[in-house]
């Protein structure tokens, strides 16, 4: 500790280097922080007994449709408890900047299965008896101030009506929350019987099933006996959790894990090269102290220490700043919920913090170690001369 | 004056050049009795920092000896000689060389973080030796807030908080005008005379020099008186 008066004299000789060199470890331990967090979900192995829902979709791809007849064999398995569907239906509002999902789903079902979103045994019922049905979430109706009883039209992308038409009304008949997860608020259900009498091609067809089932912990045994129940068929299924259809859907971009890996090795093969010019910088234009330091009787090796003890300080700083604003954005920013509509549940784990400190001190010693290395070495007497 | 202090036996001291061979001190003896204040003057390459590096411990010669108080400086390795230094020699520069961001007392107090002592002994030792060179009363000042002499006492003050045998100055009063140089000097022959430390100082000017108890010439690395 007693050596602290000459690490801090080196880091506030130029503040605003300092400044802004933490400010850059800063951001890439943010980066860091908030991208390991998508890359850790998408390289580890699925939990397939941390869901009590599965998804059953094509196995061929998510767009593929499955026929509407799966619907009572999926029901007739031990230990499913409900089976609800949902479609894809696209489809505008005024603008195309009023995006929001909308899903044919079977009415009764779909709220059974999904009973964390609150909604009235009126309203549900009001869903289930009129054709024209649509429910949505809380947040969407306060988003474009629609009340129970207004007509919404849509325009149909996907989907024309039997007669060519591509304009879909709807009645609202209710609004559901879910304070536990604010993003399901904002979508969209619309009753699936009539959207299915009404399209014109796909009939009998919905985009996947989700089964809830009795007991999570037998998800691995059911999730098998749906694929092998479908399997050799025209329609063969892949089954899994939310959470591996959320990593699954957002996987269509690409290889998520590699792509966030390979930004943050950029990102930090960057830093490298920034402390390790900041830290070279700075002990070349202090050439003259150190060699003072090494009149008065400082060894080498304690020399070494004190810049790679500098360097340290940089990257830990840095680390600690941004490791704590990812936190602070994950947690108290609310980007975990607004995250979990396109990559699903996303951790922000402990090993991230640990291994963002083990990292904040191998930058530290690449990058510390040249300049405390050029310090150690330097010749007393040949630094005097300089000077 | 007393016994001697420094011993310089038979020393040469060589740089290699572009493959030329530079012979810098040539087979110098000197004897520094204790409590001496040696002034070395000379012309430029003539080897008296040289000569002033081998005798503080921070360069070693290429053959010779270099005896201090016993111990043969020229039979140490870089370790023992960083050792040796903290404990008996203090260094004061023409360009005062202190750290821009510390404060005069923390500048001081450089030298003594190599010992065991506490915090509170360290303060009372940089207090003493701030109130010897007469510059206590900056000790929260930056160098940047001090004037040439009094950042030059600082330095004085650094060199001497360890209470070493020996101060090696290397044109000390360079920098300064010439009331404070003469300023300085006259410290520098109240640490000699009043508190027996042993000086040995380069320096080109003649009038530095006047200070000194002795005064050698070097040229072309021989001593000439």
């Amino acid at each position: 500790m007693k050596y602290w008066t000459i690490v801090y004299a080196g880091l506030t000789r130029k503040k605003w280097r300092t400044v802004l060199t933490i400010s850059s470890i800063a951001i890439a331990f943010l980066l860091f922080g908030l991208l390991r967090s998508v890359a850790v979900a998408f390289t580890e192995e699925v939990d397939l007994a941390g869901d009590d829902r599965l998804v059953v979709m094509s196995k061929l791809s998510f767009i593929e449709p499955l026929p509407f007849s799966y619907w009572q064999r999926l029901k007739s398995i031990e230990g499913v408890k409900q089976v609800a569907h949902r479609e894809w239906f696209g489809g505008t509002y005024q603008d195309r900047s009023n995006f929001f999902p909308k899903w044919p789903v079977p009415p009764k079902e779909y709220f059974e299965v999904y009973s964390d979103l609150i909604i009235s045994e009126k309203e549900k019922n009001d869903f289930i008896n009129t054709r024209t049905g649509m429910v949505v979430g809380q947040r969407l109706a306060e988003r474009f101030n629609w009340k129970i009883g207004d007509k919404i039209p849509i325009m149909g992308d996907i989907y024309p009506k039997k007669d060519g038409e591509m304009l879909w009304t709807f009645d609202l008949v209710g609004i559901f929350s879910n304070p536990d997860n604010l993003n399901d608020e904002d979508q969209a259900f619309l009753n699936y019987y009539y959207f299915d009498e009404a399209r014109s091609f796909g009939e009998g067809t919905i985009g996947n099933f989700v089964v809830q089932v009795d007991d999570k912990s037998d998800n691995e045994r059911i999730a098998k006996e749906i694929d092998t129940m479908f399997a050799n068929s025209s329609d063969e299924t892949k089954t899994g959790t939310e959470a591996s259809f959320s990593k699954m859907f957002a996987s269509q971009i690409g290889d998520v894990g590699f792509i966030m890996n390979s930004i943050l090795s950029a990102v930090f093969f960057t830093i490298l090269l920034v402390t390790g010019n900041t830290m070279s910088q700075a002990i070349r234009e202090r050439t003259s102290e150190l060699a003072v330091f090494k009149t008065i009787g400082y060894l080498d090796s304690t020399i070494l220490l004190l810049v790679l003890a500098e360097s340290a300080i940089l990257c830990l700083l840095g680390a600690i700043i941004g490791i704590g604003l990812a936190l602070f954005l994950f947690f108290g920013g609310g980007l975990q919920d607004s995250l979990y509509g396109f990559f699903g549940d996303i951790a922000f784990k402990p090993a991230i913090i640990g291994s963002a400190m083990l990292l904040a001190i191998l930058t530290a010693i690449v990058s510390g170690l040249p300049p405390a290395i050029f310090a150690m070495r330097l010749k007393v007497v040949d630094a005097l001369r300089r000077n | 004056m007393s016994e001697t202090l420094i011993k310089v036996e038979n020393v040469n001291k060589t740089y290699q050049r572009g493959g030329e061979t530079l012979t810098v001190l040539d087979g110098l003896n000197l004897d520094v009795p204790n409590q001496d204040f040696l002034a070395l003057m000379g012309p430029s390459g003539s080897g008296k920092s040289t000569l002033l590096n081998l005798m503080g411990g921070l360069d070693t010669p290429t053959s010779g000896g270099i005896g201090i108080n016993g111990v043969q400086l020229d039979q140490m390795n870089a370790k023992q000689l960083s050792s040796w230094r903290s404990s008996n020699v203090g260094f004061i520069f023409q360009f005062y060389n202190l750290l821009p961001v510390l404060t005069a007392d923390k500048n001081v107090e450089l030298p003594l973080l190599l010992t065991n002592l506490s915090k509170s002994q360290r303060k009372d030792h940089v207090l003493t030796a701030m109130k010897a060179v007469g510059i206590d009363d900056r000790s929260d000042h930056k160098p940047n807030e001090l004037s040439g002499g009094q950042q030059q006492r600082v330095a004085i003050a650094r060199a001497l908080v360890s209470d070493p045998d020996i101060l090696v100055c290397d044109e000390p009063t360079g920098d300064l005008d010439r009331n404070t140089a003469t300023e300085i000097l006259e410290l520098l022959k109240i640490l000699n005379e009043d508190h027996g430390k042993t000086i040995i100082m380069v320096t080109h000017d003649p009038v530095a020099a006047e200070s000194a108890k002795r005064v050698l010439h070097l040229d072309k690395g021989k001593l000439t008186n």
